[in-house]
C-alpha cells in the first residue's frame, strides 16, 4: 500500500467530480493518509484462499415479472428538477464550447 | 481533422500493405414489456420522461429488481450465438458521470457475463462462410436520450444545452462481443456488415428484440486496427461509436482502414480513441481520447443478487429456440423450388415470411411468388409504401387465387380486385360482388344472349354450321356487349357448338 | 410534563384501544412536546421537520375509526393512533426529505419507501422526520447540514450518530417510537448513548426500499424505542418481504413480540451467552466495563449460561468497513449531481459544462464527511487499488462471518458493550476523523456479517447511559427480543422502573423552547 498523495487525491477528487481547493486538497491529503494506514492491516489478513463476500446473505435468482407497473406523470418526474424544458430535464453544454 | 480525408490511401492499396484486425460490440436493446431493473414501460416514441418510475430517474432511495424475462432473452440471444450459459453470473457498477445515466453508473456485468465463448458464421455475398468468434454476450441497461440544442448543428460539439429524456433510460441491453476476428482481408467492411445483419436477423428471429437500427434497436461499435502483413503484433485500434445503418458499418470500416493507411504510412502512430461516424460526409471524427477517466471503478452490484441457471432452465429456453436463419433460409428455397436468384430478391424483398404464410394458408410457391413479387410489389411501388406496409394479408392472396381457379374471375380482374382490396374496399369476394366483376358463367343468362346474337346473325350461324368454327369469333361483341365484358369467351363458345350439335 | 409522552408505545396504543386516550390527544401531546423542548437555542432539535397537521389528521381517522366500532376498528393495527419520527433519510411524500444534506435541501419525494408504506396502512401518525449525520455518514449526528443534535441526557453532548434525531426524540419523550438506519452502527450507538432501545434487524430483514443508500450491503432499517417490547412491535409492522428489495429475504417476520414477551420473564434459563473477548478491555472506558460486567451477572443469575468466545478477525472489522462502506458510498451517492433533483449549483468562473456543473453542484452540497468517505471509496475501487482495498476487505468479511458462525456454535446469542465510550462532549471529536470512527468498533462487525444486534440500557457511567449490545444469528432475530428483554426486566427490577427515567427534566426553561 503507497501513500496516498496530494495527486491522487486531485485527481480522485477528478473522478467523483468534486471541485476543490488547494487548501481543500492539502487537508483532505493529510487526513486520507492517516485513514489509509489505519486500514492498512486489512490487506495483510486477506489470503488468496479466503473467498470474498460480496452480500452479507447469499440470496439468488431474486427476478421481477415482466408486468408493467405504475409511473411517474411527467409531473412527478420534473417536480425537483432545477431545470427543464415542457417535459424534458435541461442540462448545460455537455462540452466546451468549441 | 476534415484534412484527413485528404490523405485517405486507397482501399485495396491500404489492403496490399496491411492486414485489417476488426472487433464489434454490437448492442441489442430488447423488446421485454418493461426495462431491465423497474416495471415501466419499454416502449419507444412516447412523451419525454412518461415512461419513468423513481428508479428510472434514479431517484434517492431507489433500488433496481431483474426483470427475468429480459434474463431469459440474453439467455436465448447467447444459446442462438453457440454460447456457454453462466452457471452463475452478476451484475456490477460501472461508475462514470454522464446525464443521461441518472446513477451515475451503469448496472452491467463485468467479469462474469451471462454467456460466453461462442459463434456465428457468416455467410459473405460469395457463398464462402466466415466463422465470428463471440467472446461474450452480457446484460446491461441503456441511458436517456439526450438531444443537444442550439449551435448550428444539432451535435454535442457547440451546443447551448441539452434535454435530458429518460423514457429509455434502463430499457434491456444485450451486448455482444466478438473475439479478435483476423483474415478477412479485402472483404472486412463486407464482413463488418454481413455480421451486423446477421445479428439482426438473430435477435429479429428470435422476438426478443423489435432489431430496428433506425430506431437504435441494434448498435454497432466497430473496433478496426491495421497490422502490416506479416507481423505478429496487432496495431493500436480505434472504435468507431454507434454506426447504426448495415450501409454505415460497412462504410465505417472501409473509412477506418483507409485512414489508418495513411496514418500509418506517414510514419505517425494511431491513437486510441473513440471516433465518432457521420453520415452525411461517410467519415470519422476522433472523439475522446481513452484516458484515466476510463477508470470505471467496477465492483458488484451490492442491490441485486447472483443470477443462477440450472440445465432444465436452460433446455427450457433452448427447446423455445427458432430454426437458425441461415438453415431456415436454405430449407425453404429447396422447399419452394425457387432459383438463387429468385430466392434472394425474395429475402431481399423483405417478403419470405409473407410468402410462407401464403403458401401455409393455401397456395403454391409458384403463386405466392407471382403475387408479392408482381402485383402487390406494384403497388407498394406506385404508393411509395414497403411491400408488407400495403396491408395484403396472405389470406387475400388466396381468397383471389380460388376465385380465378373457379373461374369467377380471370387474371387480368383479379388485378383489378387487388387494388380495390388494398384502397379499402373489403375482401376480394365482397369486392367482386360489390363491383359485379364475376366471370358471367350462368349458362342460362348467357345463353340469353347467346340466342339473341344469334338471332340477329343467322349468316354467322350458317357460316358455323358449314364448319367455319373461327366465325364463333363475330358472335362474341354482342355476347360481351350484352355481358358488360363479364362472359367467359371459352364458354361463350362451348355453349354456341352445343346448341348448334357441333363437337367441339 | 404530560404523562401521555412517558407511556411506552405499547402502553400507550393499549390506553387508545381502550378509549381511555385518543390519538389526537396523543399526538398533540407529543406536539406540545416538541414544541416545548426541540426548538430553542439549546433544543434537542432531534426534528428536520414537523408534520403536525398531517399527523392529527391520521390521528383523527384513526379516533373516527375506533368510536365508530365494528370491523374497521377491529382491523386497525394494535398501535394505529401511535405516532412516530422518521430519520430523514426515509423517503416521505408530502414531507420533504434531505437526508441532512444541502444537496436535497427542498426536496420532495414523489414516493414513499416501503416502511412508510406500511406505516401508513397502520396508521401511525407521524411527527416528522429526525436529525442525522449528513446521509448518515457519522457518529454524533454533528455533520448534519441543519445543525446538531442534543442529547437529552446532557445537552453538551452528542446523541450519537448516525441517528441520533430518531434516538434523542425517543429519550426526550418527543416520539414513543422512531425508525432508524444502521450501516454500522447507527440505530444502536445513539440507542447506547441516550438510553434507550434500537434494533438492527437481519439484513434484508426489513425493506430498504426508500431509504437513501450509504452502503447497500450494510445498510438496514431498524426501530428505535424505550422498551424492548416496543421494538419487537415495531420491528415486525415494518418487516417482511418487499419484492422492491432483491436483498430483502422472502420468508416470515419472526415472532418477536412472543419473544420479548417470553423474555419480560426474567428468566435465562438455558441461554448460552457469548461473551466476546475482542470487544471489551482495551479502548472500553472503565465505566462502560463496570455496566457490562454488572450486566453479565445479572444475566447469569437469571440462568444464563455465560461462556467467552473469540473472534480473532474483529480487529480487522474496522478497516475493511472503511473500505467497503466508502467505495459503495462513492457509487451510491454519484447520483446527486444537480441534473435531475436537488441543488444545482454553478461554477463560480469559467464555462459552464455539466461536468464543471456537476463539479460545483458536489463541492457545495456536500459537507467534509461526505467528500472524504466519497474520495476514499474512489480510491479504494480505482484501478490498480481493488485488489488490496476493496477486493481484501471482501475477504475479511468472510472472516467475520467465520467468526461469528464458529461463535454461534458455542452460544445462543453473543454480548458486548454497545459503544466503548458513554457520550462525549460536542465537537470534542470533529476534528479527528479517525477517534470519531473508532465509536462503531463494537456495532460494525454485525453490519459486516449481516446478522441482527440489539442495544438496550445496562445502567449510567458518570451520570451519562451505556448501553448493552445483543448479537444473534442472522434470521434469529428473535433471540435478540428473549435476552434483550430479559435484561430490561432484571435491570429495571434493580434500578425500580426504567433507566430513563433517572434523566434529567428537560423544559422550556432548560432548551430555550417554547413552553
Amino acid at each position: 500500500m503507497s501513500a496516498i498523495s496530494r495527486e491522487d487525491v486531485a485527481h480522485l477528487a477528478h473522478l467523483a467530480h468534486i471541485e476543490m481547493s488547494d487548501a481543500e486538497l492539502d487537508k483532505m491529503t493529510g487526513e486520507l493518509g492517516v485513514i489509509v494506514e489505519a486500514i492498512a492491516s486489512v490487506s495483510e489478513v486477506a489470503s488468496a484462499d479466503v473467498p470474498a463476500t460480496t452480500h452479507p446473505i447469499a440470496l439468488f435468482n431474486v427476478f421481477r415479472e415482466d408486468v408493467v407497473g405504475p409511473t411517474l406523470t411527467a409531473e412527478e418526474a420534473l417536480l425537483n428538477a432545477p431545470d427543464s424544458v415542457d417535459t424534458r430535464f435541461r442540462v448545460p453544454a455537455i462540452l466546451d464550447g468549441e | 481533422m476534415a484534412s484527413h480525408i485528404d490523405e485517405l490511401v486507397d482501399f485495396d492499396v491500404a489492403l496490399e500493405k496491411y492486414d485489417p484486425v476488426l472487433g464489434f460490440e454490437v448492442h441489442v436493446e430488447l423488446n421485454t414489456k418493461t426495462k431491465m431493473f423497474s416495471s415501466a414501460p419499454n416502449v419507444f416514441g412516447d412523451t419525454p420522461n412518461t415512461n419513468v418510475t423513481p428508479v428510472c430517474l434514479g431517484l434517492p432511495g431507489v433500488l433496481p429488481v431483474v426483470n427475468k424475462t429480459a434474463v431469459e432473452y440474453a439467455i436465448l440471444i447467447g444459446l442462438a450465438l453457440n454460447c456457454k450459459i453462466a452457471e452463475r453470473c452478476g451484475f456490477a457498477r460501472k461508475n462514470y458521470f454522464y446525464p443521461d445515466t441518472p446513477k451515475n453508473f451503469q448496472t452491467s456485468q463485468y467479469d462474469d457475463p451471462i454467456a460466453y465463448d461462442g459463434w456465428l458464421d457468416i455467410e459473405l455475398e460469395d457463398g464462402e462462410v466466415f466463422r465470428v468468434e463471440i467472446e461474450r454476450a452480457h446484460m446491461e441497461e441503456d441511458a436517456g436520450k439526450l438531444t443537444h440544442m442550439g449551435g448550428a448543428t444539432g451535435r454535442i460539439q457547440g451546443a447551448d444545452y441539452s434535454l435530458v429524456d429518460y423514457n429509455r433510460s434502463g430499457v434491456p441491453l444485450v451486448e455482444i462481443v466478438t473475439k479478435t476476428i483476423e483474415g478477412a482481408g479485402k472483404r472486412a467492411p463486407e464482413l463488418a456488415k454481413a455480421y451486423v445483419a446477421a445479428i439482426r436477423e438473430i435477435v429479429k428471429s428470435l422476438d426478443v428484440s423489435d432489431a430496428k437500427m433506425e430506431r437504435g434497436n441494434v448498435r454497432c461499435d466497430a473496433n478496426v486496427s491495421l497490422m502490416l502483413k506479416g507481423a505478429e503484433k496487432f496495431g493500436t485500434r480505434t472504435e468507431t461509436k454507434n454506426v447504426n445503418s448495415l450501409r454505415a458499418v460497412e462504410h465505417a470500416v472501409r473509412f477506418e482502414i483507409e485512414r489508418h493507411a495513411a496514418v500509418l504510412n506517414s510514419g505517425a502512430a494511431i491513437v486510441q480513441e473513440t471516433r465518432h461516424w457521420h453520415e452525411d460526409t461517410r467519415t470519422t471524427t476522433s472523439g475522446r481520447p481513452k484516458s484515466d477517466a476510463d477508470d470505471y471503478r467496477y465492483f458488484p452490484e451490492p442491490d441485486l443478487v447472483p443470477v443462477i441457471t440450472t440445465p432444465e432452465w436452460i433446455e427450457e429456453l433452448r427447446a423455445r429456440l427458432p430454426e437458425p436463419p441461415a438453415a431456415r433460409r436454405k430449407r425453404l428455397q429447396a422447399e419452394w423450388g425457387y432459383s438463387d436468384a429468385e430466392f434472394r430478391d425474395v429475402v431481399n424483398a423483405g417478403v419470405t415470411e409473407a410468402i410462407e404464410e401464403t403458401i401455409a394458408a393455401g397456395t403454391t410457391a409458384a403463386v405466392a411468388r407471382k403475387w408479392w413479387m408482381g402485383e402487390i410489389a406494384r403497388l407498394a411501388k406506385n404508393s411509395d409504401v414497403e411491400t408488407l406496409d400495403l396491408g395484403v394479408t396472405p389470406a387475400t392472396i388466396v381468397e383471389l387465387n380460388s376465385l380465378i381457379e373457379s373461374k369467377k374471375i380471370n387474371d387480368k380482374i383479379a388485378r383489378q380486385v387487388l387494388e380495390f382490396v388494398v384502397a379499402g374496399e373489403g375482401t376480394p369476394t365482397e369486392v367482386v360482388e360489390k363491383r359485379s366483376l364475376a366471370v358471367v358463367n350462368d349458362d342460362s343468362a348467357l345463353g340469353v344472349a347467346i340466342d339473341a346474337a344469334m338471332e340477329a346473325m343467322p349468316d354467322v350461324v350458317a357460316k358455323v354450321k358449314a364448319g367455319k368454327l373461327q366465325a364463333i369469333g363475330a358472335l362474341m361483341g354482342p355476347v360481351m356487349k350484352a355481358t358488360r365484358g363479364q362472359a367467359d369467351a371459352g364458354r361463350v363458345r362451348e355453349l354456341v357448338l352445343e346448341k348448334l350439335g357441333i363437337e367441339g | 410534563m404530560n404523562e401521555i409522552i412517558r407511556y411506552s408505545a405499547t402502553e400507550l396504543a393499549a390506553k387508545l384501544r381502550a378509549g381511555e386516550i385518543t390519538s389526537v390527544a396523543a399526538v398533540q401531546a407529543h406536539l406540545d412536546r416538541i414544541a416545548e423542548v426541540d426548538g430553542g437555542e439549546r433544543g434537542i432539535h432531534a426534528f428536520l421537520h414537523v408534520n403536525g397537521e398531517e399527523a392529527l389528521a391520521v390521528a383523527a381517522e384513526v379516533d373516527a375509526i375506533r368510536a365508530a366500532g365494528g370491523a374497521d376498528a377491529e382491523a386497525l393495527h394494535p398501535f394505529a393512533g401511535v405516532p412516530i419520527a422518521i430519520k430523514d433519510l426515509i423517503v416521505t411524500k408530502g414531507q420533504p426529505t434531505t437526508a441532512a444534506s444541502k444537496m436535497l435541501e427542498g426536496w420532495m419525494s414523489p414516493y414513499d419507501a416501503t416502511v412508510i408504506t406500511k406505516i401508513r396502512a397502520a396508521k401511525l401518525p407521524m411527527l416528522g422526520k429526525t436529525n442525522l449525520d449528513e446521509f448518515a455518514m457519522g457518529s454524533s449526528t454533528e455533520h448534519s447540514a441543519y445543525g446538531l443534535t442534543r442529547n437529552p441526557w446532557d445537552l453538551d453532548r452528542i446523541p450519537g450518530g448516525s441517528g441520533g434525531g430518531s434516538a434523542a426524540a425517543v429519550a426526550a419523550f418527543e416520539a414513543p417510537l422512531a425508525l432508524g438506519t444502521d450501516t454500522g452502527g447507527s440505530i444502536r450507538q445513539p440507542g447506547a448513548v441516550t438510553g434507550t432501545v434500537g434494533v438492527k434487524p437481519t439484513y434484508g430483514g426489513v425493506s430498504r426500499y426508500g431509504a437513501i443508500a450509504m452502503a447497500s450491503s450494510l445498510d438496514q432499517i431498524g426501530p428505535v424505542t424505550r422498551t424492548v417490547l416496543d421494538s419487537a412491535y415495531l420491528h415486525e409492522l415494518i418487516g417482511g418481504h418487499d419484492p422492491a428489495d432483491s436483498t430483502s429475504l422472502n420468508e416470515p417476520v419472526p415472532a418477536l413480540v412472543e419473544a420479548a414477551e417470553l423474555g419480560a420473564s426474567g428468566d435465562m434459563t438455558g441461554v448460552r451467552v457469548g461473551v466476546i473477548k475482542e470487544l471489551q478491555g482495551e479502548g472500553y472506558e472503565a465505566g462502560v466495563q463496570e455496566r457490562f460486567d454488572e450486566s453479565l451477572e445479572a444475566l447469569r443469575a437469571a440462568g444464563a449460561e455465560i461462556v467467552e468466545v473469540s473472534c480473532p478477525n474483529f480487529k480487522y472489522a474496522l478497516g475493511a468497513y472503511y473500505l467497503i462502506m466508502p467505495s459503495e458510498v462513492s457509487s451510491n451517492l454519484a447520483k446527486f449531481d444537480g441534473v435531475r433533483f436537488g441543488t444545482r449549483v454553478l461554477p463560480e468562473e469559467g464555462p459552464l459544462t455539466i461536468e464543471r456543473v456537476m463539479g460545483a453542484t458536489r463541492a457545495a452540497g456536500f459537507g467534509d464527511e461526505v467528500k472524504r468517505r466519497i474520495i476514499l471509496g474512489t480510491y479504494a475501487l480505482s484501478a490498480g487499488y481493488y485488489d488490496a482495498y476493496y477486493g481484501s476487505a471482501q475477504k475479511v468479511r468472510t472472516l467475520i462471518q467465520r467468526d461469528f458462525d464458529a461463535a454461534f456454535e458455542l452460544a445462543d446469542v453473543l454480548i458486548s458493550p454497545t459503544s466503548p465510550t458513554v457520550a462525549f462532549e460536542l465537537g470534542s471529536k470533529t476534528g479527528d476523523p479517525l477517534a470519531m470512527y473508532l465509536n462503531d468498533v463494537a456495532t460494525i462487525p454485525a453490519n459486516m456479517a449481516g446478522v441482527p444486534g440489539i442495544t438496550v440500557p445496562g445502567g449510567l457511567s458518570e451520570g451519562l447511559p451505556v448501553g448493552i449490545q445483543f448479537l444473534a444469528p442472522v434470521r434469529e432475530d428473535a433471540r435478540l427480543y428473549r435476552a434483550g428483554a430479559a435484561l430490561e426486566k432484571l435491570l429495571e427490577d434493580k434500578w425500580g422502573g426504567h433507566l430513563i427515567d433517572q434523566a434529567p427534566e428537560l423544559s422550556a426553561a432548560t432548551t430555550g423552547g417554547v413552553a
